[in-house]
């Protein structure tokens, strides 16, 4: 007997128990989802034009090697109490958050703080963009570096006043002004844009207070806690 | 011989069919094809090597090649893993694959034009999706960065290649299958699935929203514990018999070990936590710690195959590499049970000791049992032998290289996880601490960069020799009737 074909159809039957299991059964559960209404407002909401430009920018300069987009539930690890969480509850990031990511960028190494929440934490566009231009600028004990590439020097005539949108550097010699390009204007749309605060089904708020509920590690949404 | 290739004439039905080739003809036929594979491995690997180091020097400096965006660290940073796995992991793994499915065949190696192409096509791909990488074309998908049309041009070089081992696999004139022909076999069709299914899901039709995040550890989970994972087996379980010069132990734990890893190693990789359904990542976590039985199995059927034998299989310079490598994968494969257990992920995940883990796995293991190989073929196929003395230095390098690596950065990872979340410091205080492990990693980085030049100086140095050789042969054969005439 050829034991060749034999053992093509053994591997092809494994590739294809672990296809069905990891690809398509989760596909079934979540790859369909949609908006959902809360409290007449649509979650996830697209993202405006500009903030989509600035996910390819945090796409391209690969900003998620060390930055994580998901925050653990709450007692799980402690992603919660430093504050990256967005929802009161103790469910926090769900695969709801991601729907118009485009790539979803989960990212699996900490070397900087979590961003999923950044918008709620940092509104002012401008400190963003002098955080991205030097990081050490606005955290001393930063380790991140410096992206002065999605910057640009301007020499200021004679007599000339500084644009609206320049940064406040003071490392600039005097006579030239720091000005962001449009990727940085976007990347920081996009920094702004980034919050999953909304209350879902899968992320109910916290129960009255004294109750800890069971479960507490899980993160299922409807259909997953009935397969469960 | 004969006893051996008579069950195969019945077989095959063809009364043509020649004779089982020679030990020398199987290593004339694979010379130009492998020899490639195995320089264009290790061109990748330094630069592979290169790129790693100007990531890590940022951890030192952060202004260094700051202003270039380039040289930017999201963008070396991928260049220089994708430049390892695809670059040399991928081609080192088809030469050592293609070689031994010659011989465990014993046929010659067929569709050679064809897999050159191949290799050829595929060092395109790979230069094209790394520039694509450091242009910023990053698909954002960890482990498939390379963009669409390098994607593409790999697949294709893939299949050509994939077609010359499926042709030469069919042609084998031995009718029994050795368990390495399992793992190599199986290897051969499970790139290119895992391949084109991410590719498709990922690239042409992206899947919506945290599914992305589902095939990428799907697919990543496959490349690195299966699909490597019987490509460096297979080498294992074929040289360390042949070094020890007695049977593999158990044929049948071999088989065993086949199974369970296709089963459990392929369902791995995404950590407690994660933003998806909780069965997935609780299913994982399951596969991951069964993953146990396969790398227990390995371990229990090298030593039964190498017990008494080890010291003297680690005087062989190439022996010591792939004992080393069976080493690191059982290593690998505990702390990543361990890792992928609900309280303990919770401490380790996110931190320094997630990459420690993957290059012990890609480096330690795979590399290793890969650099073993390439010192046990390719003297055969160019008849000349390595310097023992530089393949143990490379040895020296190599080893010390990943054990510096990696030590320091899965101590760290443990330092810092149980800061961050045991502990309630300030975060930019721990990450700042934290450094100073990877700073002593950068001493491993550069023993294995050293590592690696030596190990390309080496092929190239065996080239040479033979170049030399074949020159001067050329020369006094062309003299020789010249003198002889008059």
């Amino acid at each position: 007997m050829n034991p060749g074909p034999l053992l093509f159809l053994a591997s092809f039957f494994m590739m294809s128990v672990s296809w069905l299991g990891f690809v398509l059964m989760p596909q079934l559960q979540i790859g369909r989802q949609g908006q959902v209404d809360v409290d007449g407002q649509l979650y996830p909401p697209m993202r405006p034009g500009m903030a989509r430009q600035g996910e390819q920018v945090y796409r391209a300069n690969g900003c998620f090697y060390c930055h994580t987009e998901q925050v653990r539930p709450k007692g799980y690890g402690s992603d919660v109490a430093r504050g990256w969480g967005g929802r009161p509850g103790v469910v926090q990031s769900v695969a709801q958050d991601y729907l118009y990511d485009r790539p979803v960028m989960l990212g699996s190494q900490r070397i900087g703080p979590d961003l999923a929440n950044i918008g709620d934490r940092q509104t002012n566009e401008l400190l963003l963009l002098l955080h991205i231009y030097n990081p050490q600028l606005t955290m001393p004990k930063s380790v991140m570096p410096p992206y002065k590439f999605l910057f640009e020097t301007r020499k200021l005539m004679p007599g000339e006043q500084l644009s609206t949108n320049a940064l406040p550097v003071g490392d600039a010699n005097p006579g030239e002004e720091v000005l962001p390009t449009d990727d940085a204007r976007a990347l920081a749309a996009y920094l702004v844009s980034l919050h999953s605060d909304s209350i879902l089904f899968e992320t109910p708020p916290p129960p009255a207070p004294a109750t800890n509920a069971p479960g507490a590690a899980t993160n299922a949404p409807a259909s997953g806690a009935a397969a469960k | 011989m004969s006893a051996i290739s008579s069950p195969a004439q019945p077989e095959t039905g063809d009364t043509a069919t020649p004779p089982p080739a020679s030990a020398a003809e199987i290593d004339a036929s694979c010379r130009a094809p492998l020899l490639l594979l195995f320089v264009c491995a290790a061109l990748w690997l330094l630069t592979a090597s290169g790129f790693g180091l100007v990531a890590t020097l940022k951890f030192h400096s952060p202004d260094f090649l700051a202003n270039c965006a380039w040289f930017t660290y999201g963008r070396v940073h991928p260049a220089s893993l994708d430049a390892l796995v695809y670059g040399f992991a991928a081609q080192a793994g088809l030469g050592v694959l293609l070689w031994l499915v010659c011989h465990l065949g014993r046929t010659r190696l067929d569709f050679r034009p064809g897999i050159v192409a191949g290799i050829l096509l595929w060092n395109v791909g790979v230069k094209l999706g790394i520039l694509g990488i450091l242009a910023g074309e990053n698909t954002g998908f960890e482990w498939l960065e390379t963009p669409r049309y390098a994607l593409v041009t790999m697949f294709g070089a893939y299949l050509l290649i994939g077609l010359g081992a499926m042709r030469t696999f069919h042609q084998r004139r031995e009718p029994g299958l050795y368990i390495s022909q399992w793992f190599l076999l199986a290897a051969v069709f499970w790139f290119p699935w895992i391949f084109s299914a991410a590719g498709f899901l990922l690239a042409a039709k992206p899947v919506r929203g945290a599914m992305q995040a589902v095939v990428d550890a799907w697919y990543f989970n496959n490349l690195t514990k299966v699909w490597l994972g019987f490509i460096g087996l297979a080498a294992i379980f074929y040289f360390i018999p042949k070094l020890a010069k007695r049977p593999l132990h158990s044929h049948y734990l071999g088989i065993f070990i086949f199974w369970t890893l296709a089963l459990f190693g392929s369902w791995g990789g995404i950590p407690m936590g994660a933003p998806l359904p909780a069965w997935i990542p609780a299913l994982s976590t399951v596969a991951a710690v069964l993953t146990l039985v396969p790398v227990l199995g390995v371990a229990m059927n090298v030593r039964g195959t190498a017990a008494g034998e080890c010291s003297a299989l680690a005087r062989n310079p190439s022996a010591r590499f792939i004992l080393f490598s069976v080493a690191a994968y059982v290593i690998a494969g505990l702390s990543t049970a361990i890792t992928s257990v609900y309280g303990v992920s919770e401490v380790t995940n996110f931190t320094w000791l997630v990459p420690a883990q993957t290059q012990l796995f890609l480096y330690g293991f795979f590399a290793m049992a890969m650099f073993g190989s390439i010192y046990l073929i390719v003297p055969r196929l160019l008849g000349v032998e390595f310097s023992p003395r530089l393949v143990g230095l490379h040895f020296w390098l190599a080893a010390l290289g990943i054990v510096i690596y990696a030590v320091p950065l899965a101590v760290g990872g443990v330092v810092q996880g149980t800061a961050l979340n045991l502990g309630s410091g300030p975060f930019f205080d721990i990450m700042r601490s934290s450094l100073t492990f990877l700073r002593a990693s950068t001493t491993g980085d550069l023993l294995m960069a050293l590592g690696h030049l030596v190990f390309l100086l080496n092929l190239a140095g065996l080239l040479a020799r033979v170049a030399r050789q074949a020159l001067r042969q050329a020369c006094a054969d062309n003299l020789k009737p010249a003198e002889a005439t008059p």
